[in-house]
């Protein structure tokens, strides 16, 4: 039905254009209303200008009506039931009426609904093809009025060009502002939920607490019904498997760097480039797998060779194999921060007698140094945030370990773990993610804010 | 005169044992560092490989699967001719295999003998005779897939020198299969399956056409949203915005999008679609829309630098012309800047193609067995399907998750090839 909508509105607008275009066409050739006067846009703006008035307003009122619609009507529906059902019923109740309804109504009937609801499911059944052909009747005569306003804008001197230029000004400088949209959105959507989260769970409990068990809490009449939402034994699961990483990632990242800056032949270059380009182009999800079917099981073999006894999921293996994506984000911000040195300290030092490692080390890696801490920080904050890997190849458990043979969880694991499935919104156990959400969030932010900061401040002094 | 000056002073004996020992130590310091960095990039090169060649593997086995023909009576007892679709299938497959093997007679043997061919054979059979009712009482031969335990015993993966205890299968149900194929009613084909099917629990079965199709649509999504909106914002940014503390802040936030987690982008397509605009669940519509977010900022950073890289003398000679600076975009700018717009675009959606994250929240993690109609139905996406099956315990998911894996990347190098070809095709340099 959308989509006929959205033919409509298009089809419309093109028949809108040669409306416009023939009156333009018209006033050159001097035979419309107001002949002899000089034109002043050609035939084609004119046009223009009659399409983006007919097919935008119509299409922003489709989107928001087929937004709102579902609200508006489940509001109604909620409102027009008799108060017995919905009567002494908690957020999730009323949830469930509403969807044994829409069930009712879609015809999917599991058990014999009873009067109350089946006069709703056929009051929906109505309000939903009274909304839908509502919406087509208002958006055909939306779309009709407006051509007609604006053929009747048109004439000779009508600034067509100007107008049509400042809508598209106008829709360009919106477009621009999606991105502020998106944040105000992520941060917004973030708070609200964390908020309606640290309502239940003390703010300090959840930043300090030791025990993280949010999987209790899945029914209130149960026996620990609280569950435990300190979020201590994550963060520093989190920050474990983050640090394996950038102890696998950094050394390897930098020292590629410096072999490709200062030693390797053009055409080793040439290939470890795209290489490193590959590495960093493969999916999470692929290197997920990885970690599980080959990283995890060997650590594992390794560790029972040896005498230890390692947890299937280890934060080793997780860790180890988040650093392998990320070596090729470090070595090629250090090969960025390194050829941003200039070449004549470099060269300076080289013909002082210092060797290549001795200009290296003591010249072009301290200049450099600021950018290469820079992307340190981008990557960690990339570790941080990275889902995929650890929600295959580290644990659930949240236990306050440093051991990295030992199983130990993440933020973006539990996120994943308290969000899939079914969802409601208002147990602590679906809020805690989002309030984990916005630590990840905010934390990810500053160290990115700050790295950009150092990389943006480093490259302005040798520029 | 101090000592320092004087030592200063005093020739230095360039080629006396000490200075040349110190020479010595201060290039083998220089060659261990080019040594180090040779085993560094060894080392990602050669995880690199490791990663690869474990996929290939596990997953070229799942590009084969092992079909069994058997001949099928339809006898007229089980199946009605006015409505084929309602007979007893179960039955027929039952004869079938007596009368390949006769000398099976114990229900608990033959029920381990049906476990040999896959799960769906009446369904299968059932879907043939529906299509052709003349079919009923007539012998035919169907080609079916082996179930998997048996997929995997033809292929080397389940070990016949293992005692039997600890393998799936029993030695009696290998004589069986050994006997099929002796009499050449084995054959290891082509799985076109993999790619025709969608989802299903048995590993012989599944396909991945439902996960192809869903991260069609939802790539769709994404290029109808974030191409358009990705190159006017780009645009005024780049030609029109004044420069001001609100364009700085616009800015900002651009740079800080493209590094905020994916999986934030889900917790806010959870929060703000599904939650609040009440769109449903597990839609490709609702992944493409997060996805579109999270592509949006790559977009509008490639889209700019292309937009740079046109030079200053294009505008102003179409603005000496007389043009108006939006005639000075779309006639002139806009056209030379979209080779590099398009490379930009392309590798942007093969980003969008491998992530995961903010679907799994959104959730296109479902089980769901067949290809999504429309933008609403529910669906999975390629990376998803991969990480049900890397989560499925049955043994043959292994090779199927590599072999999806492989599919992906196969997509991915696909795109990333397209790009490459734009880029050095249609892309000039001033």
């Amino acid at each position: 039905m959308a989509g006929y909508v959205f033919l409509l509105i298009l089809i419309l607008s093109v028949v809108g254009y040669y409306v416009g275009r023939s009156a333009g066409n018209r006033f050159i050739s001097g035979t419309g209303a107001g002949a002899g006067q000089v034109v002043h846009s050609l035939p084609g703006y004119h046009g223009a200008f009659v399409a983006v008035w007919v097919g935008i307003p119509a299409f922003v009122l489709v989107l928001l009506w087929l937004f709102l619609q579902g609200t508006v009507i489940d509001n109604l529906l909620l409102a027009s039931l008799p108060a017995s059902l919905t009567e002494g019923q908690s957020a999730s109740g009323i949830q469930l009426i509403l969807s044994e309804i829409k069930n009712v109504a879609a015809g999917r009937i599991f058990k014999e609904p009873t009067p109350e609801i089946e006069s709703a499911a056929a009051v929906y059944l109505r309000w939903e093809a009274i909304a839908r052909w509502a919406m087509v009747v208002v958006a055909i005569a939306m779309m009709l009025i407006a051509m007609v306003v604006a053929r009747g804008r048109l004439s000779p001197r009508f600034r067509a060009r100007n107008n049509f230029e400042f809508v598209l000004s106008a829709l360009m400088i919106f477009c621009s502002m999606i991105a502020i949209i998106t944040t105000i959105g992520i941060v917004a959507s973030l708070v609200f939920e964390a908020s309606e989260f640290f309502r239940r769970v003390p703010f300090n409990e959840f930043l300090f607490g030791l025990r993280w068990e949010p999987q209790i809490a899945l029914r209130a009449d149960q026996v620990a019904g609280k569950g435990a939402f300190g979020a201590i034994p994550v963060f520093t699961g989190t920050l474990l498997i983050a640090f394996i990483a950038m102890l696998v990632a950094t050394p390897i990242g930098i020292y590629t760097a410096i072999y490709l800056v200062e030693y390797s032949s053009d055409r080793v270059r040439a290939t470890v480039k795209p290489i490193m380009e590959i590495l960093a182009g493969i999916p999470t999800v692929v290197y997920g797998f990885f970690a599980v079917l080959i990283v995890a099981p060997a650590v594992r073999d390794t560790g029972s060779a040896l005498g230890i006894a390692v947890s299937p999921n280890s934060a080793l293996a997780a860790g180890a194999v988040m650093g392998i994506m990320i070596i090729p984000f470090i070595s090629s911000l250090s090969d960025d921060a390194l050829k941003a040195v200039p070449r004549t300290m470099r060269d300076g030092s080289l013909a002082l007698g210092a060797t290549r490692a001795e200009t290296m080390v003591k010249v072009m890696l301290p200049a450099a140094l600021p950018g290469i801490m820079g992307g340190i920080l981008l990557a960690m904050s990339r570790a941080i945030g990275e889902t995929m890997i650890v929600v295959m190849a580290a644990g659930l458990i949240a236990s306050l370990t440093v051991n990295p043979i030992d199983s130990v969880t993440t933020v973006t694991v539990q996120i994943v773990t308290l969000l899939t499935g079914d969802t409601e919104f208002d147990s602590p156990k679906t809020l805690a993610a989002f309030a984990l959400g916005l630590v990840l969030f905010v934390v990810t932010l500053c160290l990115n804010v700050v790295a950009l900061r150092i990389v943006q401040k480093y490259r302005e002094q040798y520029e | 005169m101090s000592t320092a000056d004087a030592a200063l002073t005093q020739k230095f004996d360039w080629s006396s044992e000490s200075a040349a020992a110190r020479r010595r130590r201060r290039h083998r310091a220089d060659r261990r560092l080019r040594t180090i960095g040779v085993v560094a990039i060894s080392i990602a090169i050669g995880l690199l490989g490791i990663l690869i060649v474990s996929l290939v593997s596990t997953g070229y086995r799942a590009f084969v699967q092992t079909m069994v023909t058997v001949p099928v009576y339809v006898d007229p007892q089980f199946v009605n001719e006015d409505d084929p679709s309602k007979g007893n299938y179960r039955a027929i497959v039952k004869g079938t295999l007596e009368t390949l093997f006769p000398e099976v007679t114990d229900p608990r043997e033959q029920r381990e003998l049906a476990r040999l061919l896959t799960n769906n054979t009446q369904f299968m059979i059932r879907a043939k005779v529906v299509a052709d009712p003349k079919l009923i009482g007539t012998t035919f031969d169907i080609r079916v897939p082996v179930s998997d335990p048996f997929d995997q015993l033809n292929k080397g993966v389940i070990d016949r020198d293992l005692p039997e205890d600890r393998r799936k299968i029993n030695d009696k149900q290998i004589g069986w299969y050994d006997k099929l194929e002796a009499e050449g009613r084995v054959s290891t084909p082509f799985n076109w399956g993999l790619f025709v099917n969608s989802d299903s629990r048995f590993p012989e079965l599944a396909g991945l056409a439902g996960a192809i199709v869903g991260s069609f649509y939802a790539l769709l999504v994404c290029f109808l949203i974030s191409f358009p909106v990705g190159i006017a914002a780009a645009v005024y940014l780049e030609e029109f915005a004044p420069k001001n503390r609100w364009t700085d802040l616009i800015e900002v936030n651009i740079n800080n999008l493209a590094a905020v987690p994916s999986i934030v982008f889900g917790l806010l397509g959870l929060a703000v679609f599904l939650n609040f605009f009440g769109l449903p669940r597990s839609a490709p519509l609702v992944g493409g829309m997060v996805l579109s977010l999270m592509t949006l900022p790559t977009i509008i950073i490639v889209t700019r630098a292309s937009l740079k890289a046109v030079p200053p003398s294009i505008r102003e000679a179409a603005l000496g012309m007389g043009a108006s600076r939006h005639q000075v975009i779309t006639h002139h700018v806009l056209p030379l800047a979209l080779p590099g717009i398009l490379t930009g675009t392309i590798i942007g959606l093969a980003q969008a193609l491998g992530e995961t994250a903010p679907l799994l929240l959104i959730g296109m993690n479902a089980f769901i067995t067949s290809p999504p109609g429309g933008l609403l139905d529910a669906s999975t996406a390629l990376p998803t399907q991969i990480f049900i099956w890397a989560d499925s315990p049955e043994r043959g998911f292994v090779d199927r998750t590599s072999a999806a894996i492989l599919v992906l990347l196969g997509f991915l190098i696909i795109m990333n090839g397209i790009a490459i070809f734009l880029r050095q095709r249609l892309e000039r340099t001033w």
